[in-house]
């Protein structure tokens, strides 16, 4: 059970840190946004590896079937594909961008080997936690208020996000799209 | 070792029921209009579904040379994989499922919502434009479905007080949730058929409109997939109703007066009520597609958005205030 | 049982590769998306902590990361349909508009 625990994380963070870098890499932003649903997959499969049931399928609604069908739905909507080629054309900020990831990730990791063996280990509690009747039971009490705020949240943003998509002008005619596109427009396709 | 059996036969059966749906469909519509069905192939037409498979066998496989290939190839798999996992939590007797999962509504809520990447990479892999438009309409429509149909499934849950679908099922022994909770039970049939993107919601490959919608490129064992992946999500959704509102695999009231029955009896009792059922919702599903005229794609948003998701809120909050009131007094 | 460095470790690789997008892509949607990436990656640390010490908070602080991520997702997709309508694209190249 332990070794088959073992080999669980060690395949799915292999899949989730490569299907991240395929996101990130890809040129098509469809594709990005598949990966990115394969991603957000293998998330789920990691909290599962965390007893954590009740987020992992939340992930997976939410994010999965929600979020990433709402990027999939825009990116079709607007016909964008094909963005330029992004190792050719910016070479140096690429490279600039590497260092700083790498500084990054060199920091984290810094200050994390700084607390080894430090850090507990995988408490017997976890197998309760993760469960829906103890989130629930947490969440309609100690985080009532929280659970409101996050529902005027979600209120507002559809709103929000109405007036945005649908604005129109103030003698009531609708927005539309401009004839020609801005002068100092970067063509697509290079800098 | 039971739930083994279970997986294969219920897997087995689903496969097999999508060919007999499709039989079926076609006789249906031919009574309804008052014409025959398929009555060639054996007696009364009834091996029509191997000729259809090895018709479909026998075409060429045709990828739109300016589409995506590997996404035109696995985008058929997906749709029909959800719908097998789908049998995963779903009793079909006392006893008799495959996995007791703890929180198994929500897995059938996220396997659903994944269902919609196979019609969205279909649409977009094909580069037509039948196709992404079927798609996006497809992709709106799921995501708009799937918020009365969960608000409906939790109205649902109040009244066995658990996540896992084998409580739901046992808790209407005697009432069947359909008779406690009648709006619930529309809201859920409406919002299936959506999801199964049938008519009057079938906008997704409108004929006249869009040719066939997401599957306009897709041709041979690809688009039989699409075309296997269809019925088994009719099937699937009349099991989903059948199990959360018209009592699973009990009989009418059957708390009140059915007998202490021995255990291979109660099982063979609970199997065929529950597959009599099943099958009684999929003639439903065929009737309604050959009766009822499609709606516009404006209507069925307006229908989603503004009217089902209120009224499933509502229908919600007031079994809530109801059960609440009835467990503890009106003090 | 593996060790919870292990995960935050991956939860740091995962944000790092979060960060290198959102510095190299020009796609505001792709931009969004490495946002969500790194977004999760913290999730995966807060859920690994929560689980490790037997407490639920980091689990619910996912919980409502995991709303603010859709309130978030929604709003940013409409403000960009909003720049695709004036400016036909969603490079964010071309929002200089505001630039000092």
């Amino acid at each position: 059970m332990l070794v088959m625990e073992i080999y669980a994380f060690i395949l799915l963070s292999l899949l989730a840190i490569a299907t991240s870098i395929g996101t990130v890499l890809n040129r098509s932003a469809v594709n990005s946004a598949l990966f990115m649903v394969l991603h957000l997959l293998t998330l789920a499969g990691l909290y599962l590896l965390l007893r954590a049931q009740f987020l992992a399928i939340i992930q997976v609604i939410v994010y999965a079937g929600a979020i990433m069908v709402l990027f999939l739905f825009v990116i079709m909507l607007l016909n964008v594909e094909e963005e330029e080629n992004i190792i050719k054309n910016t070479r140096f900020g690429f490279i600039g961008a590497f260092m700083v990831g790498a500084l990054l990730l060199g920091q984290v990791v810094y200050s994390l080997l700084g607390l080894a063996g430090f850090l507990p280990e995988l408490s017997g509690q976890a197998e309760a936690i993760g469960t829906v009747e103890a989130i629930g039971d947490v969440m309609f009490t100690d985080y009532l208020l929280p659970l409101q705020v996050t529902a005027i949240l979600l209120t507002s943003a559809v709103v929000g996000a109405m007036m945005i998509a649908e604005f129109t002008h103030a003698d009531g005619t609708p927005q539309d799209v401009i004839e020609h596109a801005p002068e100092d427009r970067v063509e697509e396709g290079g800098a | 070792m039971m739930s083994y059996i279970v997986l294969g036969v219920s897997v087995a059966l689903l496969v097999s029921s999508a060919a007999i749906a499709v039989y079926a469909e076609r006789r249906i519509a031919g009574a309804i209009q008052n014409r025959y069905g398929p009555n060639r192939v054996g007696p009364l037409g009834l091996f029509q579904p191997v000729a259809d498979v090895i018709k479909l066998i026998l075409k060429e496989d045709v990828t739109p040379s300016a589409g995506y290939r590997f996404l035109h190839t696995i985008a058929p798999i997906i749709p029909v994989a959800t719908a097998i996992m789908t049998v995963a939590v779903i009793p079909f007797g006392d006893g008799l499922y495959v996995s007791d999962m703890n929180a198994s509504v929500l897995y059938l809520l996220a396997i659903a919502s994944l269902g919609v990447y196979g019609i969205t990479i279909a649409g977009w892999a094909s580069n037509s434009k039948y196709s992404l438009l079927g798609g996006l309409r497809a992709s709106a429509q799921m995501i708009s479905y799937e918020l009365p149909l969960g608000m409906a499934v939790a109205s649902c849950l109040l009244f066995a007080g658990s996540l896992n679908i084998l409580d739901v099922a046992a808790s209407q022994e005697t009432w069947w949730n359909i008779i406690r909770n009648p709006l619930g039970g529309i809201i859920f049939i409406i919002s299936a058929f959506a999801e199964s993107k049938r008519t009057p919601f079938d906008l997704v490959e409108a004929e006249q409109e869009l040719v066939g919608g997401f599957h306009t490129e897709y041709s041979s064992m690809k688009f039989g997939m699409f075309f296997l992946a269809e019925y088994m999500h009719v099937v699937i959704n009349s099991m989903l109703i059948t199990t959360f509102f018209f009592g699973s695999y009990h009989l009418p009231f059957a708390g009140a007066w059915l007998p202490e029955l021995s255990e291979p009896l109660k099982m063979a009792l609970d199997v065929s009520v529950f597959l009599a059922k099943t099958s009684f919702f999929v003639f439903f599903f065929i009737w309604v597609r050959w009766t009822i005229g499609r709606f516009t794609f404006k209507q069925v948003m307006d229908l989603g958005w503004s009217k089902l998701l209120p009224l499933s809120i509502i229908n919600f909050v007031v079994i809530a205030s109801v059960l609440y009131f009835l467990h503890n007094g009106l003090s | 049982m593996i060790s919870i460095e292990w995960f935050i470790a991956l939860s740091a690789v995962l944000f790092t590769i979060g960060a290198i997008g959102v510095m190299v892509r020009r796609n505001a949607i792709v931009l969004f998306m490495c946002i969500e990436l790194m977004l999760n990656a913290v999730n995966i640390s807060l859920v690994a902590f929560s689980s490790y010490h037997g407490n639920i908070e980091g689990h619910m602080l996912v919980l409502f990361a995991l709303s603010v991520a859709a309130a978030e997702a929604v709003v940013g997709l409409a403000l960009i349909i909003a720049l695709f309508r004036n400016t036909l694209s969603v490079d964010i190249r071309n929002l200089t508009l505001m630039r000092f």
